[in-house]
């Protein structure tokens, strides 16, 4: 398969299903990539795998697919393959990317239900941009008959908040519109915040859009609970120690890294929120305190 | 149960020890000088009187390298966890090379109990690390797992061949890929603040941060001038006036305790604290194998206090401390190792990656499971 072939392939996953992860699509085009390769040996394929995953990574820059595609990677071939036959190898692989694709498409679902519970009747939720996560949490709440409000950012400079809230109004979950200055000036009035993530790392900080760190050195000041919901999926090998060490490839969009030279002028897309500031992360593995996280990528990567 | 060496002021646990030295035909090296109260539990001992002055060789029951290796320890020749437990390694090797099982007895029992004597008499030079403990466990182990129907040579090469390769394994080639994942967090335009040593070829400057009385920072800042570093060298009072241009602070450790802290020479965690308050993150370099399953929360239960007449220092011909004895009130504190919370630290970088410093349960519990 063409590497151009599977882009379009991408393309066309994210175009069908809106609703979809990027990494799920990422995952569902490289089970393809997989079914339709032609190498002779397993480090041929294996190779081959690697420079998809670049291709993806350059087409959607964002973490998720960057740490989806290596985990599937891993996940695939965990196995001892032993089999002296190329083909049945193979066969064992795509056997297990589909065991892998079933499981993290169900994770969204888990991750809804372990988290609606905490959202009281009558609470007041603040929420960063538009996270399909953070809205299947709310939609759960919604079906289990609790009454909320949801105050959404802004979230400059793409205008996402203002989809999240249209999709929120749509499931009838009263919802308003705040300047990303005014957290603020809103914290006082809300009893927890939620937000999705780009990518969790090691330390157990997370990454996503640019404003998540403000929020939540305000939700400390207030001491307010501050919860992040993530699939697994999300969890990547990075240790960024401030925001000038998270790597270039994910704070801007794909079309910027390859058309601009001077990053400088650029103004990044993502920030890092350490662990500090973190209260629980809600992940399809379970409910999990940012020093856990590091435990479960130890598990999943070692 | 509390180890004996931190029990020095409790009479009976004194009388116990020096019974089991006794009856193991060790020396008992006897405390010296006035001890500060707070200390009062831990052992003081002179550099001037070795406990191999108390030996007369061949008619010991004691290893001579083993003996050797005592005196370097005490007189502070060999110094730092890595060169103490290579060193030990080393000397062991030549102990199993030298022993002949005797007969009637089983190699895998008796070795165990004829290193016992070895390593009360080394801790009685110098108190032992967090890593020679742990290389000892791993001998001892190695050793209680040959099989009986072993020959003595086989059983012998293998156990050197062990040896061999937990020192290539888990120090040289540990301080190999921990330097490997520092480079990667060391930007071009750093300046670094180091209170251990580190190797790369990004463009930065080194500060160099130096205390009293050891004064080991002179070496490190000597090999990085060798390699054309530009460095600064401070001593640690001017710690707060240095740290508004540091962007990083690399710190080493001596042994990562298992509930996150970290305890490494005495100033590490002074650094750590200051460091926090101007929000500079701070990296500590530790090999896994100096990774213990011990707790501890403050730097007084368990510690070493060095030689106090190191402190004495001659200037202008005059040493004011010199007769520090005589004054009755006077209590001279040389403390050797302290004690870091994880919550100043913001990363760990190990032989196995980079990890936040809570996880140090889970690496010592993977690392039960490996063996």
């Amino acid at each position: 398969m063409e590497f151009n072939v599977l882009v379009e392939y991408f393309r066309a996953q994210i175009r069908g299903d809106p609703d979809v992860a990027s990494a799920v699509a990422a995952i569902r085009s490289l089970l393809e990539f997989l079914r339709r390769d032609q190498s002779e040996t397993i480090l041929g394929l294996r190779e081959n795998m690697t420079q998809a995953i670049r291709r993806l990574e350059e087409t959607d820059s964002s973490v998720a697919v960057s740490s989806g595609g290596e985990l599937f990677l891993r996940f695939i071939s965990l196995t001892s393959l032993e089999h002296p036959d190329l083909s049945q190898c193979k066969n064992v692989m795509i056997e297990r990317g589909e065991l892998f694709l079933k499981k993290i498409s169900l994770s969204r679902g888990k991750v809804g239900k372990l988290c609606h519970t905490f959202i009281k009747d009558g609470a007041k939720i603040l929420t960063h941009s538009s996270s399909r996560v953070v809205l299947k949490v709310l939609e759960n709440a919604a079906a289990d008959n609790k009454r909320f409000t949801v105050y959404v950012t802004e979230s400059q400079p793409d205008s996402a908040g203002k989809r999240m809230a249209q999709k929120l109004r749509k499931l009838n979950i009263p919802v308003m519109v705040v300047l990303d200055a005014a957290v603020g000036y809103i914290m006082e009035k809300v009893d927890l915040v939620i937000v999705g993530a780009e990518g969790v790392v090691e330390s157990g900080g997370v990454i996503n859009k640019i404003g998540t760190y403000q929020m939540a050195v305000c939700s400390k000041a207030h001491n307010k609970p501050f919860y992040v919901v993530a699939e697994s999926f999300k969890f990547v090998r990075l240790y960024p120690l401030n925001q000038q060490d998270v790597p270039d490839r994910f704070k801007y969009t794909a079309d910027i890294l390859k058309t601009v030279k001077d990053l400088n002028q650029e103004h990044p897309m993502i920030d890092y929120t350490p662990p500090s500031l973190i209260t629980l992360l809600f992940t399809d593995l379970g409910v999990l305190t940012p020093s856990a996280v590091s435990d479960e990528l130890i598990k999943l990567y070692l | 149960r509390l180890p004996e060496h931190v029990q020095v002021d409790d009479p009976a646990a004194l009388k116990k020890l020096a019974k089991k030295l006794e009856r193991q035909q060790v020396p008992l090296r006897s405390d010296y000088g006035y001890k500060v109260s707070l200390f009062s539990h831990l052992h003081q001992y002179s550099r001037k009187s070795p406990p191999t002055l108390q030996i007369s060789i061949p008619a010991t029951v004691i290893h001579p390298s083993i003996v050797r290796l005592g005196l370097q320890y005490s007189q502070g020749i060999i110094a730092g966890s890595n060169a103490r437990s290579v060193a030990l390694l080393h000397t062991f090797k030549q102990v199993i090379q030298d022993y002949s099982t005797p007969p009637n007895e089983e190699l895998s029992r008796d070795l165990v109990n004829k290193l016992s004597p070895y390593i009360s008499f080394l801790s009685q030079c110098r108190p032992l690390s967090a890593s020679m403990g742990n290389a000892i466990k791993y001998i001892k182990k190695e050793i209680s797992n040959i099989p009986s129907q072993c020959k003595e040579e086989e059983a012998k090469g293998k156990l050197q061949a062990c040896i061999d390769s937990y020192i290539n394994e888990k120090i040289i080639l540990a301080s190999e890929a921990i330097s490997k994942y520092a480079i990667e967090k060391i930007s071009d335009g750093d300046v670094i603040l180091v209170y251990v040593w580190i190797h790369s070829e990004r463009k930065f400057r080194v500060i160099v941060v130096d205390s009293r009385p050891r004064l080991e920072g002179r070496e490190a800042l000597r090999r990085l001038v060798k390699k054309g570093i530009r460095c600064t060298y401070v001593l640690i009072s001017a710690l707060s006036y240095i740290l508004p241009e540091v962007s990083k602070v690399f710190l080493g450790a001596h042994a990562l305790l298992a509930n996150g802290y970290v305890m490494s020479r005495v100033g590490t965690s002074q650094i750590a604290l200051v460091a926090k308050a101007y929000n500079v993150p701070v990296l500590v370099c530790c090999e896994t194998y100096k990774f213990c399953e011990r707790v501890q929360t403050d730097s007084f239960v368990s510690n070493e206090l060095d030689d106090p007449d190191d402190l004495i220092v001659t200037r202008n011909g005059k040493s004011h401390l010199e007769n520090w004895q005589t004054v009755k009130s006077l209590g001279l504190l040389n403390l050797v190792y302290d004690v870091t919370p994880p919550d100043f630290v913001d990363l760990v970088i190990t032989d196995l990656g980079m990890i936040p410093c809570t996880s140090v349960p889970v690496v010592l519990r993977v690392k039960n499971v490996d063996q």
